[in-house]
């Protein structure tokens, strides 16, 4: 659904998101991340299993919900990517102590 | 980027690095004021400005000259000597001026004379049919994107609404390359009768040229479809397509991978509600905004209110108000006399009103349609908890007089986003089912946490023995 | 003599307590108007914790304690009742439930004050039991360490108190209930041995009427030969994100909310009539909270707010009726969630009938005279 500039540097770290690798350019948000991989849904909601994803891309909207290196609902539009970094999508409610 | 300690004490806290937070925070530097400035981004520039520090766009064309404009505020911040907090959000301000902050997760309270709130806007909310679906985002978001990360939209995209910045995203996609499939505008017919009358400043406003070049760039390369009075986005699990009308003509569909939406901004109220700032209702603007005296002092005894966030006028007014604000607060610090900030403040107010030239018109032209602010039937109002507008026009039925009510009836409203995407609708759902005005129904009431804390960070806030003997009670 | 007036009765206040009332009178056939206030307004019933207690209930009135009980023995039969009417679920379960200890002390406190609640003349007789950690850690598996143990009521339960008003003020409905909000009730002039009801919209007449305003009671009592002696005082709560599902009792400061949220308290201040929320004490309560639950520290608080309490002089209900005006009730407490049963399915009908019983007295306000003659 996005694709990135030609001249926008390059996608130099990898972080995993549901275990697959992907790329990600320094100072990409998390959220940008997913959606440059060509990924969507980042979580079903916790009241109807409904598929969501990201939607304002500014930390309002909290649609971007996604747990992160074993932290669950955080925004993922806030969230700078970091080599390495395991992000997991979400399915309803966040789990008790995850 | 945890255990970042800061100062327990400044003179000007300065909340939100746009224009407004940016100018506020380098005037009151530069005035003497012991200054810190709060972002909950890790750079500077607000959502106008966004990732001018380490811009993914490389060819300076691309987003045009205005967002270029950024880059002096932030120098001019950087050099002011003001202490800049990134990373740290804010989640509550009492009207003591105690501010709750979180850093790295990490939750500390820092004290300010005077607190200068500059959290700006954010999108109006959009609630048509399907308006949840992935692949439907808002144009703001489209531009954060391409600004942060060089990403353009890849596929069919459809941009949909009314307002300059459906425009200028669309003239900075085609600078990039990327094709849009359709401009769908909702710009009302009717709007341009009101509109016309505000047109003699807008013709010797900046906006004109501005505007009017980026419009026919964008013309003559995007099939524009004007006049839509109707909108709804289909699909089963994703986007697919998009349902249309136009005028009173029959519907049309576009097949779509990514659905943009925008229809204006609206003051990000959130922290200044919890605060307790009085609000009035903007009939031309169809938001609350900030009651503020001529510094942009809130009702709150030491807490102002410069940018967006005081009511849309774009980003150069926000910097203006910062000025202006800034002064204020050292006027009422009293470090300078009335003398000194009647004559400082001179510049400003002359560069504020010129910015505002013009901006009437552009806001009478773009001001939403009804059936795009009020909802029907099983359209989702409050994205959060999936109320839809037809559960709250049972719930008024019921009794329900108000968005407050309203939340204890549907839940509507009590999601993490505490409203921002469902408070104006829900208040003109309302006024409408009622049959009153918006002033009449009011807004969310809100309280700390404005953002969301961990209850660790929460436990670790100190209290005094009044306020544990409130708690442990045998 | 009814069928002159607007109304049979006028109930004063449409929160939980006003609400269960004014439906169980619909129920009965009656013809009710429910007077409230507007959006903004104190309203209790939007601040409660939704807790349908019974353990530690009565001490100093052990009449209080059967009429707890009574309550909490009927819920279920409230919930299904609402159910079938209004096709809404209010969630309502009775697993048992706690009340825990973070200290050997607090735990000796608590339980000396059981055993004078249980050793009081009259007092209504129901099983709890003192567990220590062990059984505890089978009951509550995500218990911290600092808990030593806890008192279990097998009585114990919670609703989603906002799925109850809604259902109450849904049920109203249906019955033909006439519910007027924005329309604070200015004064009440007894007329004739009937009521004339000043309000925001007008005037109305009532052949009865029922104060169930809260801490409104206070100035509209005196108006009726009445007294309501009763005064606010704040809670505070804080709420988390939902949560998936990991505690199944609910704790007398912490439970799970049908929907996943938890939700935390409990504070006690005499605040007067000041609903702000105050860092300190929520503070205080996140503290406890992850002191009982640690794993709960990482969870992400959402909300957090401050309600006023109505509470009379000793904290239990006032049920009273008028000497001089006969028509007139008064029906306040501080429990509206837990005493939803029992105002519904009780009291409701005894006020349709015209008379509180004999055995009522000791929830009189009269009881305040005896005390200060005393």
């Amino acid at each position: 659904m996005f694709k990135r500039l030609p001249d926008s540097g390059a996608e130099s770290l990898t972080i995993t998101v549901d275990g697959a690798r992907i790329a990600a350019r320094e100072g990409d948000s998390v959220a940008a991340a997913l959606l440059a991989s060509g990924r969507v849904v980042c979580r079903a909601s916790a009241v109807s299993d409904a598929p969501r994803s990201p939607y304002c891309m500014m930390g309002v909207c909290f649609e971007c919900l996604m747990t992160i290196d074993g932290i669950g609902n955080r925004q993922a539009c806030l969230v700078r990517v970091a080599e390495g970094m395991r992000v997991e999508t979400q399915s309803g409610a966040r789990e008790f102590g995850r | 980027m945890s255990g970042v300690t800061l100062k327990s004490h400044f003179d000007v806290a300065v909340i939100g690095a746009g224009p407004a937070g940016l100018a506020a925070a380098t005037s009151a530097a530069r005035l003497g004021l012991a200054t810190i400035l709060f972002d909950e981004q890790a750079t500077p520039g607000g959502q106008i400005y966004r990732a001018i520090t380490e811009s993914a766009v490389k060819n300076r064309a691309t987003l045009g000259p205005e967002y270029w404009d950024g880059e002096t505020l932030v120098r001019d911040f950087a050099s002011s000597g003001a202490t800049y907090a990134p990373g740290a959000t804010v989640w509550s301000v009492a009207k003591s001026r105690e501010i709750g902050v979180s850093i790295g997760g990490v939750a500390q309270l820092v004290r300010a004379e005077h607190i200068i709130l500059a959290t700006g806007a954010l999108e109006r909310p959009f609630p048509i049919s399907g308006w949840t679906l992935p692949g439907v985002m808002t144009a703001g978001a489209a531009q954060i994107l391409l600004k942060s990360s060089g990403l353009v939209a890849d596929g069919r995209v459809v941009l949909a609404g009314c307002g300059p910045l459906l425009w200028l995203l669309a003239a900075q996609y085609l600078k990039a390359g990327k094709t849009i499939d359709a401009i769908l505008d909702t710009t009302p017919r009717v709007n341009w009768r009101r509109a016309l009358l505000h047109l003699p400043p807008f013709l010797a406003s900046r906006y004109l040229a501005k505007g009017l070049r980026l419009m026919l760039d964008v013309r003559r390369a995007v099939r524009v479809i004007g006049n839509v009075t109707s909108l709804r986005a289909e699909g089963d699990g994703k986007l697919a397509r998009i349902v249309f009308t136009r005028g009173a003509a029959g519907e049309e569909s576009l097949p779509a991978d990514l659905l943009l939406l925008h229809q204006g901004v609206a003051p990000n109220v959130n922290l200044a509600n919890a605060i307790g700032c009085a609000h009035d209702w903007d009939d031309v603007q169809l938001c609350w905004s900030p009651r503020l005296d001529e510094w942009f002092a809130s009702s709150i005894e030491g807490v102002s209110i410069a940018g967006d966030g005081a009511g849309i006028a774009g980003a150069e007014a926000a910097a203006q108000r910062g000025r202006i604000a800034a002064l204020g607060a050292a006027l009422r610090l009293r470090r300078i006399d009335a003398a000194q900030a009647a004559q400082q403040v001179a510049g400003p107010r002359f560069e504020l009103d010129a910015a505002s030239r013009g901006r009437r018109f552009l806001d009478l032209l773009y001001r939403p349609a009804p059936q795009f602010r009020v909802p029907t039937a099983a359209t989702i109002v409050c994205r959060c908890e999936e109320v839809t507008a037809a559960q709250i026009v049972d719930a008024v039925k019921l009794g329900c007089t108000g968005p407050n009510q309203l939340k204890s009836f549907l839940r509507c409203g009590m999601g993490p986003c505490q409203g921002r995407l469902c408070g104006l609708t829900v208040t003109e759902l309302i006024a409408a089912t009622r049959g009153v005005r918006p002033e009449a129904v009011g807004y969310y009431r809100l309280r700390p946490p404005v953002k969301p804390i961990t209850l660790a960070e929460l436990a670790a806030m100190p209290k005094s023995d009044a306020d544990v003997t409130a708690v442990v009670r045998g | 003599m009814d069928a002159k007036h607007e109304t049979e009765f006028a109930v004063i206040g449409g929160g939980l307590v006003g609400t269960a009332i004014g439906w169980g009178l619909a129920r009965l056939g009656k013809r009710v108007t429910i007077l409230d206030e507007g959006d903004v307004a104190f309203r209790a019933s939007r601040g409660n914790f939704a807790l349908v207690w019974v353990q530690s209930k009565g001490l100093g009135m052990p009449r209080y304690a059967a009429w707890t009980k009574l309550s909490s023995d009927t819920w279920a039969g409230l919930a299904e009742s609402l159910e079938g009417e209004t096709a809404i679920d209010v969630h309502f379960r009775r697993p048992g439930g706690f009340n825990l200890a973070l200290g050997e002390e607090e735990l000796e406190r608590k339980m000396l004050q059981l055993k004078r609640l249980h050793n009081q003349p009259n007092m209504v007789s129901y099983g709890y039991e003192v567990v220590d950690r062990a059984r505890l850690q089978t009951m509550l598996p995500e218990i911290g360490p600092d808990v030593v143990g806890g008192i279990y009521c097998p009585l114990d339960g919670h609703t989603n108190a906002l799925k109850l008003l809604r259902a109450f003020h849904t049920g109203f409905a249906r019955l033909g209930g006439v519910y007027r909000p924005a329309n604070a009730v200015e004064r009440i002039v007894p007329e004739s041995g009937a009521f004339r009801i000043d309000h925001g919209g007008g005037v109305m007449m009532a052949g009865r009427v029922i104060l169930a305003a809260g801490n409104g009671n206070a100035r509209l009592a005196p108006m009726l030969g009445l007294n309501a002696a009763v005064r606010p005082q704040r809670g505070q709560i804080v709420v988390t994100e939902r949560l998936k599902p990991f505690l199944n009792h609910p704790v007398m400061t912490i439970r799970q909310t049908d929907e996943g949220s938890v939700m935390l308290g409990d504070s006690l201040e005499e605040a007067g009539f000041d609903d702000t929320v105050g860092m300190g004490v929520i503070s205080t309560i996140a503290e406890r909270a992850t002191r009982i639950f640690p794993l709960l520290g990482r969870a992400n608080v959402v909300r957090s707010w401050a309600a006023l309490r109505v509470m009379t002089k000793d904290g239990f209900p006032i049920y009273d009726q008028s000497r001089a005006y006969p028509g007139a009730f008064l029906t306040t407490c501080h429990s509206g969630v837990t005493l939803a049963a029992a105002h519904a399915l009780n009291l409701a009908p005894m006020l349709a009938a015209g008379v509180l019983p004999e055995d009522f007295a000791p929830f009189s306000a009269r009881r305040f005279d005896v005390q200060a003659a005393a």
